[in-house]
Order: structure tokens, then sequence, then C-alpha cells
């Protein structure tokens, strides 16, 4: 693996009973990089991050650079509203400072009404909030690569900054890797200097210009591709 | 109040301590059904303890440690939970202990008797409240973030399934220490239902975890006395007032 490799994923494998998820895909990752994975539901996204993640069982290698800390922020959580975990105690299970923790709070846009916040049950939070939380403890751990899991339903940020704008500024200013999965094309042209086009195989991988092309989305999202046009600028 | 009644008072008090601590846990992993049925399992293994001439709480114990593993390696290996496997389980446990335990000891077994709880046994109690307590605290952190999620938690190389099975050997240990004074009917029922009325009122997972102890005391210690003065077993005073102060919750239950 060359020096400026942090993730070197070969011939990848992921079977649900005897169901092929994930067939023989080889990507890497480079370092301060933004890769994008794009594919339509059911392309096998999220099973290839828990598979790089080391979460389920795969075929095939996943090699991460020595030494490296993942940050992974999740699609959603399953907690229930009247599970008695405040924000604070869930950021707590990552670090004991709370000037740590005031300052990943802000730094996710937590500006105003922090005490609230930490007292505000996990389970009662908005998607938005929720989802910022979750950055915000990836974060803590002071990792240097973010993956990060896009909610399938919109979600809500302030008006000023999308979730694609922060984990941009993120990388900015706390040396990040990224890799994110997304639905929307218009976003990784925006943030990515790198996609995965995935759906079951590898599909396009590579700058977004030049590979995600007519061939590549038909490939990917059927014949129809008329929808996704206008979001290339 | 003599001194030997003020001891198995305490001794109660922190075996409710223990049960209430490690029951949050089990609330919110909702395996309530899984808790309340496992001191079941103990049965077999205290009738064979009986007609061997050992102390009861032995057999309970490695009865109980082997339906663990069992439910770890079934939770771990499945990804639905064979919710009626478990239970034809532990039903057939206490089916088969009822029939191979001695008839004089049932009653006893089954509901418990504080007055034949021995000093020995009083202070194993104590040692294992001690040890549940301290391995409990140590790794609270990490079951509970492998509870909220076990993706985030294996994402940050927490090792859950050894966090799991850990947990469940100390539900294991205070199941049995439970069943000489509540009986392997009624002992699981201490773990899960001061914990269910303590997350009726807490917002907080630190305020649930005081309220859920301190429930599982208030309700060993107010059972052991009621027992004592009405003449009644003590496992089912205690599961009554436990489930007292469930009732009391439920009704100030937070929206």
């Amino acid at each position: 693996m060359e020096e400026k490799t942090l993730l070197s994923v070969k011939g990848l494998k992921v079977k649900f009973n005897s169901h092929l998820i994930i067939d023989d895909v080889s990507f890497d990752v480079e370092r301060d990089s933004t890769l994008a994975i794009i594919g339509p539901n059911g392309a096998g996204k999220s099973v290839l991050f828990r598979a790089i993640l080391g979460l389920i069982p795969y075929e095939g290698t996943v090699t991460w650079a020595p030494k490296v800390k993942i940050g992974y922020v999740p699609q959603k959580l399953f907690v229930a509203k009247d599970f008695p975990l405040t924000v604070a105690e869930f950021l707590r299970f990552k670090e004991g400072d709370n000037q740590k923790i005031d300052e990943a709070l802000v730094s996710v846009g937590f500006k105003e009404n922090k005490t609230k916040l930490l007292k505000t049950r996990l389970g009662t939070l908005s998607g938005g909030e929720l989802q910022r939380v979750l950055i915000a403890s990836a974060v803590l751990g002071s990792p240097n690569v973010l993956l990060f899991d896009e909610p399938t339903s919109g979600v809500d940020i302030s008006a000023e900054e999308t979730i694609y704008s922060l984990i941009d500024r993120l990388k900015k200013e706390k040396d990040l890797t990224i890799i994110f999965i997304s639905h929307e094309l218009q976003v990784v042209y925006k943030y990515a200097d790198g996609v995965l086009c995935l759906n079951k195989e590898k599909i396009c991988f590579g700058p977004p210009r030049e590979v995600v092309d007519k061939e590549s989305l038909a490939k990917l999202y059927g014949e129809d591709v008329s929808v996704y046009k206008h979001h290339e600028h | 109040m003599n001194t030997n009644f003020a001891f198995l008072l305490f001794v109660g008090a922190l075996a409710g301590a223990a049960s209430g601590y490690l029951g949050s846990f089990m609330v919110l992993k909702r395996m309530s059904l899984v808790g309340d049925a496992l001191s079941h399992v103990a049965l077999p293994g205290m009738a064979i303890a009986l007609m061997l001439s050992v102390n009861p709480i032995l057999g309970a114990l490695l009865a109980l440690g082997l339906a663990v593993i069992g439910i770890w390696y079934i939770g771990e290996k499945s990804e639905i939970y064979p919710e009626a496997l478990v239970g034809i389980f532990f039903t057939a446990s206490l089916a088969i202990g009822i029939l191979i335990t001695p008839e004089p000891e049932l009653l006893e077994v089954l509901f418990g008797n504080i007055e034949k709880v021995t000093g020995l046994e009083g202070i194993l109690v104590i040692a294992a409240s001690l040890l549940i307590f301290v391995v409990t605290k140590l790794i609270s952190n990490k079951l509970a973030l492998g509870i909220v999620s076990e993706d985030l938690a294996k994402s940050e190389g927490i090792k859950v399934s050894r966090i799991n099975l850990i947990y469940l050997l100390l539900v294991g240990l205070v199941i049995a220490l439970g069943v000489k004074f509540l009986g392997t009917l009624l002992t699981g029922a201490l773990v899960i239902v001061p914990a269910a009325a303590a997350k009726n009122l807490a917002r907080a997972i630190a305020g649930y975890q005081m309220l859920s102890i301190v429930f599982g005391i208030l309700s060993v210690v107010i059972g052991i006395f009621i027992a004592t003065l009405a003449g009644i077993s003590s496992g089912p005073a205690v599961v009554l007032v436990a489930i007292g102060f469930f009732v009391v919750s439920y009704i100030f239950k937070r929206n």
C-alpha cells in the first residue's frame, strides 16, 4: 500500500445467507480526499460501509493505513423516545471533558441553547439535530477519517448550512479524509473529488466529472436518467 | 430486631441493589422477559445439588451460567431473537426442576425462605454484590453504547460480544444470589421490575440507574419486613412490593 493511500479495498464480496449483496468491488481512498459513494436504494452502499468498518463478515481484503482513527456517522439510530439517555450522556461515552464536548457541539453548528440540548433525550431529537449530534460524537474521537452515511429522508439543518457544507468545513478544520454515502448527485459534484458508483458491483470509480456520464448513470439507476440531469452544473 | 435479622436485611438490600443496577441494562436491551424467566433455569441445578447434598446456590450458579452462555450464543448468532425457543427452554427447566426437587424443599426453592439463609451465604452475597457493582461500573459505558448502537460501539473498537457475555454472566450471578431469598420463580422479577419502574420516571441514564437501585433496595427491605410480620414467603412479598413501585411509577410516568 502506498504512503498516500488511506484505505485499500480489494475484491470485496459480501453475502447475506447465499444472497450476493456486494460483488468484487475494489477501490483505493487517498489521504485528505473526499470520496462519495452513490447508487440506488438497495445497491449495497451501507453494507459496503459496514464491511469496511469490520462490522460484518466479508470476503476480499480491506486494508486501512496504520494508526488510522475512524469516526463513523451511522444513517440513523434506533433509539426510542423514552430511552433514558441524554445528549450529554451519549457524548460522554466518547469524552469525559465537558469543554471538549462543548467545542464539538459548536463545530457542528450548535452555537446557542447548548444547556437545553445537552439535557434533551437522544430519542426526542429531530433528524437534523440527531445527525449533528452523531457527527459531534464522531469528531470527539479525534478521527482522521470520517465515514458518513446519509440518512434516506431529507434532513433539515439550519438555513445557512447543509450537512454537506458542515462536513466540508470540518474536513478543512480538522484535516479529515471523508467517505460519504449520498443519494444526491449535485452534492457529489460539489463536494467530492472521487466517486464510487455502486450497484452490487462497481459501476464507475474516479473523479465525478470524468466518470459519471450518461452510460454509468443508466447502469446505476436504470435507463431513465433525465431526472438526474438537472443536477449537473 | 435481632442482629441476625438486621444482617439478612442488609444482605437482601445489597442483592436488591445489584439486581436493580444490572436490571437497568436488561430492560434497555429489551430482554425483560429473558431476565424474568431466567431464574427458572436455576431450579434443576438446585435440585441436583440438593440430591448430591451440595449447597443449592452452587447448583443454581452452574445451571444459570450454562443458560446464560446459551442465551448469549443465540443472541450473537441469530438476527432475530428466538423468543419462543428461549421460552420453551425455560419452561422445560422449570418442569423438570419441579419433578426432581425433593418434596420437602420444593416450596422453599420455588418461593424462597429468608430464614434459611446462612451466614456463609450472606457473606457470599456481599462479596458477589461488590464484584457486580465494580465490574458493571467498569463496562457500563461500553454496554450502554452497545445498546444504543451496536455498529457505533463496534466501530469504536468495543468488543460488544465480549461485553455482552460478561454482563449476562453477572445477571446469572445476581439471580443465583437472589434464589435463596426469593425463590426460583420470582428472583428474575427483582432484576426487571425495579428497572421498569425507574424507566417510567427517569430522563437520563444516571438517574435511571440510581432509581432502579433504590427501588431494588426498597423492594427487598419492605418486602422482607412484610413477609416476616405476616409470616409469608419472602419471594412473593418482595416482588409485590416491587410491582407496587411499578404501578405508582406508571401513574406518574413522564410523557
